[in-house]
């Protein structure tokens, strides 16, 4: 079940909404580096960032892979190694 | 377009959430049993819950001509108090021949724990003696993917499980391929914040098809939307998607799915009830 709109129909009607989900990025991160104290040593920096990454490339599956940044890694063997 | 909620959470909506669900098409829903955002301190405390699910949120529904069927079980959240889930278990046989009461669910997994994953093998192999159709809870957020997937690995162990007949829910772009490909169910969650958007769920079915997907509101006590289902309608209408395409993701599904149970006595809209008759 293929989406029916083509690539440049998808882009003029996605475009505000997109440009406004970037905004709203740009000025969490703004008011990220106003606010006082540090964020070192927090790991989801480190995940924001990677998400970052993923969304630039050229690859696909963007959501996906930007699920699985925010993921705790599957451990084949977690039935010997419970936590 | 009329529509059927495979997953809310009535007792924690007012009844004028029944009469605007009524009136946006939804013609019926499952209700699973959960975590009612505190721990219940006993047995009993659940065998109550049982009761309003089976005997009195099905009366609500009907004051709006909407069929409520349910699951019952112990939730993923309260299974880590071992004793008190196992005391909780014995009491589940003498629901599920109650009308409406479809299965087992939603069992599952909160946060991956030991006691949660015995438990809930505990509840599966309940449903397999008993030959009961089972809805399963996947966990939040960083816990989603690796809990599911412990999930698929558990009920690889027993053999015999109908795959089928098994739900799958709150699946996400990572978790969607794992349980469609071992031939369950896939239930999507359109929640405001967390889980999935009516935008995001008609992706995933536009990328592996209609075929045993479902969509669902999960409408419960925190933030979400019990009406969630119609944005998805909308969603797809806007990409162009056909009604008849559209209908069978959130009506002939469910009704598929949920046919196999032996207590799933619906009446399509179309059929008048014997007292209207």
């Amino acid at each position: 079940m293929p989406t029916l709109a083509n690539r440049p129909e998808l882009f003029d009607r996605e475009f505000l909404a997109l440009r406004a989900k970037i905004l709203e990025i740009a000025a969490t991160l703004d008011r990220l580096d106003r606010s006082p104290g540090s964020l070192a040593g927090d790991p989801r920096v480190e995940q924001v960032r990677e998400a970052f990454a993923v969304l630039t490339d050229h690859e696909s599956d963007r959501a996906e892979r930007v699920q699985l940044v925010f993921s705790r890694p599957y451990d084949p063997n977690w039935k010997s190694n419970p936590e | 377009m009329y529509y059927f909620d495979p997953h809310i959470h009535m007792v924690s909506r007012v009844t004028d959430d029944y009469e605007t669900l009524a009136k946006m098409g939804c013609v019926g829903m499952s209700e699973p049993a959960f975590w009612a955002g505190f721990d219940r301190g006993s047995p009993e405390g659940f065998r109550d819950y049982f009761r309003q699910l089976t005997e009195f949120e099905p009366k609500r529904a009907s004051w709006y001509h909407l069929q409520h069927f349910t699951w019952i079980c112990i939730n993923a959240k309260e299974a880590e108090n071992v004793a008190l889930s196992r005391e909780v278990i014995k009491l589940i046989p003498e629901f599920l021949d109650k009308p409406g009461v479809l299965g087992i669910g939603e069992i599952g997994l909160n946060k991956n724990t030991p006691n949660e994953s015995t438990i809930f093998m505990e509840q599966v192999e309940l449903a397999d003696r008993l030959d009961e159709q089972i809805l399963i809870h996947t966990p939040h957020l960083e816990d989603k993917y690796m809990g599911t997937r412990m999930i698929l690995d558990m009920l690889e162990d027993f053999g015999d499980l109908e795959h089928g007949r098994v739900l799958v829910d709150h699946v996400e772009e990572h978790t969607v391929r794992n349980v469609l490909e071992r031939g369950y169910w896939a239930g999507m969650t359109l929640y405001p914040v967390s889980k999935c958007t009516p935008e995001r769920a008609v992706d995933m079915v536009e990328h592996y098809g209609p075929e045993r997907l479902l969509v669902n509101s999960a409408g419960d006590w925190g933030p979400s939307k019990p009406t969630a289902v119609p944005d998805f309608i909308m969603a797809m209408r806007r990409r162009g998607h056909s009604e008849a395409e559209i209908r069978r993701v959130v009506y002939e599904n469910p009704l598929e799915f949920f046919s196999q149970s032996r207590n799933f006595s619906f009446r399509p809209p179309e059929v008048p009830a014997e007292a209207d008759k």
